[in-house]
């Protein structure tokens, strides 16, 4: 099951990739998060697939009585879902508003902090 | 013991709850702010105390025995910066009382700041690599607010590409992160350390060491990662960009000092030479940068980045002269940085623009606040006495002992060429009369606003001062970490429990 | 957008999603579920209402600020971390009270877990209505 899943991984970078090579700034935020997508999954494939019942131990016992999933890669997914899902929420109003203010959303004609010709005139 | 550990992102976080209900009231919001960085301090030298006569220790969160859980590790390094954040932060809470104004109180200011802190420290104090991860995020995202908050139009532009930048570096970093969990089964740094060198697939960590040299590199804005910098750090408030940097891309550099004399000291001759070059390269390139540029912020903008390069290098000699030079570096930057911001925003203040061109007769209107720049300005440039003489002497010294003439030659040229940008802020702000000549006074700044701008800029002048004057103890302090950097036995106990870490002997 | 299908069938699908996600809240504790996942369905109810009825009905219908709800949610999470320091325990370790009946013989236990995750709900909540609002302003 890893090869599929791998290769998703590489297809869904190989897509983010090229999204984000495009000047216009929401196509770049999309690859983000496709990218995104790709390295949780790359994470959930590094905790090795199997099959196996959730890591919860039945009442009375101490030690669950089969064998359980890696349940860390999953946390740590859970975790990268929710950090990368806040990024990306904040990245898109972000965009939004800048989009509403600047008026564009071509990155080569976003120049307000950097100025191509700064006004400079020769100090005394 | 443990809770001490956790308490400095604790305080941090709950002071920005108790900031947020009290965003509406200026004042007492920013009091709120005041007394969370007081406490912070308390910590943080309770902290140091601690490592400095116990050696590092470490605290389990939760109750989870150590491989498994998340892990909280003071040594001397993670002490001496969390006392340098809660200072930093403690100066400019202060200043921004009077430099951040009420639609960005309003909008929650002082809380983001707490949140900043608060990341930052966790970063600081985790010894857990997903930890750091989670703690990165929650400083970047504080660290997007602040960048954005207000919403003027040089803001959204320069945030759009901080943010840009600073989430494929957030990317790269969970993808490193997965793979070396893949490879090791395990995130616990010290875990990792023993882990690691086990590991028979020298292609995949060398791969990994270079991941992880991409995703902090973007964060300590390295060469050629470097470009979200000056791109959006003049765009805030002078108190944001201050505590930006500050604090935000020696974080970066602290991740890369902890990995690489932690997680992966296997392989010197590979990573360290890149971390070489690029540092060489980051301080070239940082000074001639700032060289080109005519507006104050965006000169002390491009003198950051030049400055992460000597933190680098330090790391990259890999000798426990060159470590302490960097970790001494790193507070004396810190220290000195901050204040040129702050006093960047005063002069702003007084003269009414950031373009050399535009303004001077600074020294004339505020002989004080001119001795304090002097001071920050020529100590970062490594004048005697000042604290970056010692820094920069560390750090020469180290690569003298290496042979590493060209090392040496490049840390000169960067000096002479720093000498050069704060001659030129010298004599453009504070000496020649000002173009118009309406430089205001400093007191005609009302009373408390004076205050609240002058001590912050005072302390850390102090303490540039006093780190130059008295640089022993605290040469002796760096030193002190360095060693327990290279000699990661006494962490490795203090995480795992005593002896049963197999110390494998890197070195 | 002023459909009369969508805005009758809102008034009895908010109900129902709103309920869901306080039953998908408390299943996390033993199944998957959980507090993020149930604060997400929670703010797709009120971005349904706002599509329905209009930006201000739903900022109305929520009747606090997004932005408290969101901090308030942060601060039971923090605070539910803090209990252990009452049992001189460390950081963030899991508290079991027991409310009703003894343990052995089942009864009913609160845990400090779920303390966590109403505290993540109401987080995920606010801060979710908070960008969907500013996006509603921007866009």
């Amino acid at each position: 099951m890893e090869g599929p899943l791998a290769l998703v991984v590489g297809i869904l970078i190989a897509t983010g990739v090229y999204l984000m090579l495009a000047r216009d700034l929401l196509h770049y935020l999309f690859g983000l998060i496709l990218i995104s997508n790709a390295a949780n999954l790359a994470i959930f494939i590094t905790g090795r697939l199997t099959r196996a019942a959730p890591a919860l131990v039945p009442k009375g016992l101490e030690v669950p009585p089969m064998p359980v999933a890696n349940p860390l890669p999953q946390a740590l997914i859970l975790t990268a879902i929710v950090i990368g899902f806040g990024l990306l929420a904040f990245a898109l109003a972000l965009i939004a508003q800048a989009y509403k203010v600047l008026g564009t959303l071509d990155v080569d004609s976003m120049r307000i902090a950097e100025p191509v010709k700064p006004k400079r005139k020769k100090s005394p | 013991m443990s809770w001490l550990l956790a308490l400095p992102f604790l305080i941090p976080i709950f002071t920005a709850l108790a900031a947020f209900p009290a965003r509406g009231r200026p004042l007492l919001c920013g009091s709120i702010s005041i007394c969370g960085c007081v406490l912070m301090l308390g910590i943080a030298i309770a902290i140091m105390i601690l490592v400095e006569t116990g050696g590092p220790r470490a605290a389990q969160m939760g109750d989870w025995a150590a491989p498994f859980g998340i892990t909280l590790v003071a040594d001397r390094l993670s002490a001496v910066m969390l006392l340098i954040s809660a200072i930093v932060g403690l100066c400019v809470s202060l200043f921004s009382l009077s430099d951040i104004d009420e639609k960005r109180v309003k909008l929650g200011f002082h809380s983001f700041f707490q949140l900043l802190l608060a990341g930052v420290c966790g970063s600081f104090i985790t010894g857990d690599l997903f930890n750091l991860y989670v703690w990165f995020e929650v400083m970047l995202i504080a660290s997007f607010a602040l960048l954005v908050l207000g919403g003027d139009r040089i803001q959204l532009d320069g945030g759009i590409k901080y943010v840009a930048l600073n989430l494929v570096s957030t990317l790269l970093m969970l993808t490193s992160i997965g793979m070396i969990y893949g490879l090791t089964g395990t995130l616990n740094m010290a875990q990792l350390h023993i882990s690691l060198a086990t590991v028979d697939n020298p292609v995949a960590v060398s791969a990994l060491a270079v991941l992880f040299i991409s995703a902090f590199g973007i964060k300590a804005a390295i060469f050629p990662l470097f470009f979200w910098l000056p791109a959006s750090y003049h765009a805030p408030p002078v108190a944001v960009t201050a505590v930006f940097a500050g604090l935000l891309t020696k974080v970066g550099v602290y991740a890369l000092i902890r990995t690489f004399t932690l997680i992966f000291p296997t392989d010197l001759g590979f990573t360290h030479n890149i971390l070489l070059g690029a540092a060489l390269l980051t301080m070239l390139t940082g000074v001639l940068g700032a060289a080109a540029q005519y507006e104050f912020r965006k000169i002390l903008a491009f003198h950051i980045i030049s400055q992460i390069g000597f933190l680098v290098l330090g790391l990259a000699l890999n000798s426990p002269l060159a470590l302490a030079g960097s970790v001494f570096y790193m507070v004396h930057n810190i220290v000195a940085k901050t204040n040129l911001f702050l006093i960047s925003g005063t002069a702003q203040r007084l003269t009414g623009s950031y373009e050399l061109s535009e303004i001077g007769g600074v020294y004339q209107a505020s002989p004080l606040l001119s001795t304090f720049f002097f001071i920050a300005a020529f100590s970062l440039a490594g004048f005697p006495p000042l604290s970056g003489f010692w820094a920069k002497l560390l750090l020469l010294k180290a690569s003298m002992e290496q042979a590493a003439y060209l090392v040496a030659a490049v840390a000169l040229i960067t000096g002479a060429l720093t000498l050069y940008s704060m001659s030129k802020i010298w004599a453009e702000v504070f000496w020649k009369d000002h173009p118009k000549s309406y430089c205001s006074n400093l007191y005609e700044i009302p009373r408390t606003e004076r205050l609240q701008r002058l001590l912050p800029v005072a302390l850390l002048a102090f303490i540039t001062l006093g780190l130059g004057l008295v640089p022993e103890p605290f040469i002796d302090y760096s030193l002190g970490a360095a060693n327990e950097l290279l000699e990661p036995r006494e962490y490795l106990d203090a995480v795992l429990g005593e002896g049963s870490a197999q110390y494998t002997g890197n070195h | 957008m002023n459909s009369l299908i969508l805005q009758t069938a809102t008034r009895v699908l908010v109900a129902l999603i709103l309920v869901f996600s306080v039953y998908m809240l408390l299943r996390g504790h033993n199944y998957p579920g959980g507090g993020f996942i149930a604060g997400l369905i929670a703010a797709s109810a009120f971005a349904l209402f706002a599509i329905a009825w209009g930006m201000e009905a739903a900022q109305r219908a929520l009747r606090v600020p997004p932005g408290n709800l969101a901090m308030s949610g942060v601060l039971i999470s923090a605070l539910s971390g803090m209990l252990a320091a009452f049992k001189g325990e460390a950081p963030f370790s899991g508290q079991w009270f027991q409310l009703i009946g003894d343990k052995n013989s089942g009864g009913i236990s609160i845990s400090n877990v779920l303390i966590f995750d109403i505290g993540v709900y109401l987080a995920v909540l606010g801060a979710v209505l908070t960008l969907i609002f500013a996006l509603e302003e921007a866009g």
